[in-house]
């Protein structure tokens, strides 16, 4: 074994590109460790935490690139080389005359007139202040990037709403402007419904469902998933309500949260209440069933919503299929679990997703655990193993935290699913797989075999494991959401249609006796 | 502006970071604006915050103002070539038991092989050790004074080991009036400058005070209307040098404006003869002169209130310091790098001394390195191709405050040189100053064995900047 550690000053990459070359650098002949990232303190750590520990890779500055491979004496050159030329692939197409890149947001400016929004999704500690660079020289922000402090938050948004500009996020995943998808996005129907959301995947499930029921989208504007909260006070949703009021191409405004802070709930409803247009709300888990406002209508779940948005935006309801629960696939599940298969265990790509399942879920039985839950009681963490009903958001922090979303790189959620399957208290085991713009281009694929696996396990001793699906796409995705399915149906998998109808068929696939 | 315009024009996105969302864009049939972007002063939070105060409009325009003064200073600069003189009756603050060297202040024990083998071999020149062991018992006994060049109006290219009987160019800034000194060239390869100290250097020392000093100082004393060097340099770009590395024009110019005068001077044929072989036997004759002349300009844009023009950068073998306009005579420090390019043969990457010498004064004015496009006969040194040497010259604009309209490269349409480094610029875009450069044998004894690329350390201009910001906070 030969252990190559080298620095290289100054050489910045993306977190994302180094982790995808960390993968492919590990799967070259010979290598038993490669990692490749920034000398940050964080992978300084990880580096410790595998046992390397080097003055190098001390004296190393957040600016330069760790490289380090440990591989078998006879490859480790060929291993060094290979690592060279999985690196070298940053420049792929930099060589081409037509591809200008700037260094700075103001030589991009300067350069191109009529740019008018940029879209952030560089390291959080960084994001703040290139947002500030993109609003005051007059551009509309989309924040992808996450750990951005709340200080910072509250001072972008301020600025931007004192000069007519929008801010998406941070931690915005999904918007669709004019028609084009941002990041995290589905390639949906043009229409009149207008969505603002504080919650990316909910957003992302709006639309999809809107575009199922034969509805459109105007807009789809993202918030950020603190925007609802009292420290921002929904900065970012008032202006985005008022702006889609004021857009003539939007006949009906759907909202979607996480619950808000009460006074900013307040204080959005007054806002929606004053404008022209009938507004649909899903607060998810939150109690409000009436707004207080005529044209205001608080809906249950993203489904709910979905149908009172398009149903205002002048659909006929004798042409929707809605979709009611199957009650026959109900039974009929449940008649294929043993008594001791009691539980339910939610494996989320989507955080409203995850939340929507566990929300339902929570109207039934009280021993519902989440990374998720508000509840400390009922918190557990990323490494802990899962109690009766566990939901978990894999796209979360502590899931994520140095590792690539799951909606990008589903590795960490396949081994999740190796791990329940073999508990025999389990009775559904439920998945999102989410395609579309940013996902990973084949989601179902990847996780078949996990899928597979997980079944034979139960099957050995003796028990049905039950995998309920749920694919959030339309039929103009890529991958089209009918072949997800075509394949998720042939590896014996339940198929959803509808992230609301997912938590409600796991609740009750699971339900015994008098429940 | 309000967000609706937004929904009613194209949409035109520019895109900061993961390149799979441009990927996306461009597939629904939208061309975003790509970016090379990498983290703001090297990605330490402090550092940000500081450039976050610097761009405070209020600050901004006043280190505007500053630095267009600093600018215009480096740029209306007219080095003249006056004479040559003895560094003991020339520069400011010369003893005889000074050693003048390159890069920050360093005490003997920390200095790098090359520069200890350059000390000691100039404490035998001057006579004031037997020999080189005897050298390096007085060096570390504390009797000698160790003195940066910078500190004395002065540069030295590699160790800049200049001691007191050194002859020296005297270049007067007559825009400005101030004066700056260097040393003369030995010529290339196992030299003083590079650590080399056996009888041959000793000896070449001798004739060169003894010869070639008074020869070129009697040649200036006939020339009284000096030599415009500013001139020659522009001339020098336009003829293929970029006058760091390369000044293969630069010491012909020189030679030919000075052989007239060495004719007329009363020194033998002999003598004359043997300066006039000596200056052929190296391309690089000249390349003290173009430092100095570079130096009488610098230390005119020096001490401007606000500015974060870089004046000085320079190298001692162990620390790279630079030092900025609004920050006067500060030196901020980061570790010296490794220099990159092809080594002469039977040497390697190991024997590499690293980054030394005050010729990065030469890129701190804007020629050098930042003059790469001007030498595409050198592209060897950059590994790469005349386009990337192009580039390299290009690149130097997102860092400069300005373009110098009286020095231009001729292959990008007479482009003024990029001038004026601003330590703001150099922090927010992450791209580092180019340095072409000479490297050393990292022991003493040996000499020049390669030459190539480097960059100065992320960490002085994260210092500069810090400074930088608590100065004009107050």
């Amino acid at each position: 074994m030969t252990r190559h550690i080298e620095i290289r000053k100054n050489s910045y990459l993306d977190s994302v590109s180094l982790m995808s070359m960390s993968t492919k650098a590990n799967a070259v002949d010979g290598v038993t460790l490669a990692l490749l990232g920034m000398a940050t303190p964080m992978n300084k750590e990880v580096l410790l935490n595998v046992g390397v520990s080097d003055p190098a890779v001390d004296a190393a500055k957040p600016s330069d690139l760790m490289v380090v491979i440990d591989a078998t004496d006879d490859t480790i050159g060929a291993a060094i080389e290979a690592v060279n030329d999985i690196l070298a692939r940053k420049n792929k197409g930099s060589g081409d005359a037509a591809e200008v890149r700037y260094r700075t947001l103001d030589g991009a400016f300067s350069e191109v007139a009529d740019t008018n929004l940029v879209i952030i999704s560089v390291n959080g500690a960084f994001a703040a202040r290139e947002a500030r660079k993109a609003l005051n020289a007059g551009k509309h922000v989309m924040i992808f990037s996450d750990n951005v402090s709340v200080e910072d938050e509250l001072a972008l948004k301020t600025l931007a709403h004192e000069k007519g500009l929008l801010v998406m996020g941070p931690d915005c995943g999904t918007a669709i402007i004019n028609g084009v998808g941002l990041a995290f996005a589905n390639a949906v129907r043009r229409g009149n419904i207008g969505i603002v959301g504080a919650s990316g995947t909910g957003s992302q499930e709006l639309s999809v469902r809107i575009h199922d029921f034969g509805g459109g989208v105007s807009q789809l504007l993202g918030t950020g998933g603190r925007d609802l909260s009292a420290e921002i006070g929904g900065i970012s949703m008032i202006d985005s309500i008022r702006a889609l009021d004021a857009d003539p191409e939007t006949a009906v405004i759907v909202i979607v949260s996480k619950p808000p802070a009460e006074e900013v709930a307040d204080k959005v409803l007054a806002v929606a209440g004053a404008a022209s247009k009938p507004v649909i709300v899903n607060f998810l888990g939150s109690q409000r069933t009436e707004s207080g406002y005529a044209n205001v209508t608080m809906t249950s779940g993203t489904k709910p919503a979905a149908v009172a948005a398009v149903l205002a935006a002048g659909i006929d309801k004798s042409t929707l299929d809605l979709h009611a629960l199957n009650i026959p696939l109900i039974e009929e599940v449940r008649a294929k679990l043993v008594p001791e298969q009691k539980y339910i265990r939610g494996l989320f790509c989507g955080g409203t997703l995850c939340d929507e399942s566990m929300f339902a879920a929570l109207d039934k039985y009280d021993n519902v655990y989440s990374n998720i839950q508000k509840d400390p009681q009922y918190k557990i963490g990323a490494t802990d193993p899962s109690r009766e009903h566990t939901f978990l958001d894999m796209g979360d922090d502590d899931f994520t935290n140095g590792r690539p979303h799951p909606m990008i790189d589903p590795t960490m959620r396949l081994q999740r699913l190796a791990q329940e399957a073999n508990d025999p208290e389990v009775g559904v085991i439920a998945m999102d797989f989410i395609v579309g713009f940013g996902s990973h281009d084949d989601p179902v694929g990847v996780t078949i075999p996990a899928i597979t696996e997980a079944k034979a396990k139960a099957a050995a001793r003796g028990q049905h494991l039950e995998i309920l699906g749920y694919v959030l796409g339309t039929d103009l995705d890529t991958p089209a959401v009918a072949d997800q399915i075509a394949m998720l149906e042939a590896a014996g998998v339940t198929i959803s249609s509808s992230s609301t109808n997912l938590g409600l068929l796991a609740r009750e696939f699971v339900a015994k006796g008098d429940n | 502006m309000s967000i609706n315009d937004l929904f009613h024009n194209g949409l035109k996105p520019v895109n900061l970071g993961l390149d799979m969302f441009a990927d996306d864009l461009k597939a629904q049939g939208v061309d975003p604006v790509l970016m090379e972007w990498t983290p703001p002063g090297g990605g330490d939070p402090e550092v940000i915050a500081a450039l976050s105060r610097l761009e405070d409009p209020a600050n901004a325009s006043k280190i505007d103002a500053a630095n267009q003064v600093a600018l215009d200073r480096i740029l209306s600069a007219q080095p003249f070539l006056e004479g040559f003189g003895q560094a003991i009756d020339t520069v400011p603050g010369m003893t005889a038991k000074t050693i003048l060297h390159a890069g920050p202040p360093i005490e003997f024990p920390r200095m790098s092989g090359p520069m200890k083998g350059a000390v000691t071999g100039a404490l035998v020149f001057e006579g004031l050790a037997k020999n080189v062991d005897e050298a390096f018992e007085l060096a570390a006994s504390g009797e000698i004074t160790f003195s940066p060049c910078h500190e004395h109006q002065s540069v030295g290219s590699m160790a800049g080991v200049t001691s007191a009987s050194m002859w020296v160019h005297q270049v007067t800034n007559r825009t400005h009036g101030n004066t700056a000194y260097t040393n003369l060239s030995e010529q290339l390869s196992k030299i003083l400058r590079f650590g080399a100290n056996d009888q041959s250097v000793i000896d070449r020392l001798n004739w060169m005070r003894d010869v070639l000093g008074p020869v070129l100082a009697g040649a200036m004393a006939l020339n009284t209307d000096g030599i415009d060097l500013r001139l020659m340099l522009s001339q020098a770009l336009h003829m293929g040098d970029e006058a760091h590395n390369r000044n293969v024009a630069g010491t012909t110019l020189l030679i030919q404006a000075l052989a007239p005068y060495i004719l007329e001077s009363d020194f033998t044929t002999k003598d004359k003869r043997e300066v006039f072989d000596f200056v052929a036997s190296s391309d690089y004759f000249s390349g003290p002169t173009w430092m100095v002349a570079a130096k009488a300009s610098m230390d005119a844009a020096n001490g401007v209130e606000n500015s974060t023009v870089v004046t000085t950068m320079a190298r001692n073998g162990v620390d790279f310091g630079i030092r900025v306009s609004g920050t006067g005579n500060q030196w901020f420090t980061g570790p010296a790098q490794q220099v990159v390019g092809p080594m002469f043969a039977g040497y390697t990457e190991a024997d590499s001394g690293l980054d030394m010498g005050d010729s990065a004064i030469t890129e701190t004015f804007g020629i050098g390195g930042f003059a790469m496009a001007a030498a595409p006969a050198i592209v060897a040194l950059v590994g790469g191709t005349v386009a990337d040497a192009m580039n390299y010259s290009r690149t130097m604009n997102a860092i400069t405050t300005g373009n110098n309209p009286n020095i231009t490269i001729p292959a990008l349409d007479f482009m003024g040189v990029p001038s004026g480094i601003d330590v703001r610029k150099v922090m927010e875009t992450g791209i580092l100053p180019i340095i072409n450069t000479a490297i050393a044998h990292k022991d003493p004894g040996i000499g020049m064995i390669g030459a190539g690329i480097t960059h100065p350390p992320v960490e002085a201009f994260q210092q500069a900047l810090r400074a930088l910001a608590d100065g004009i906070a107050i």
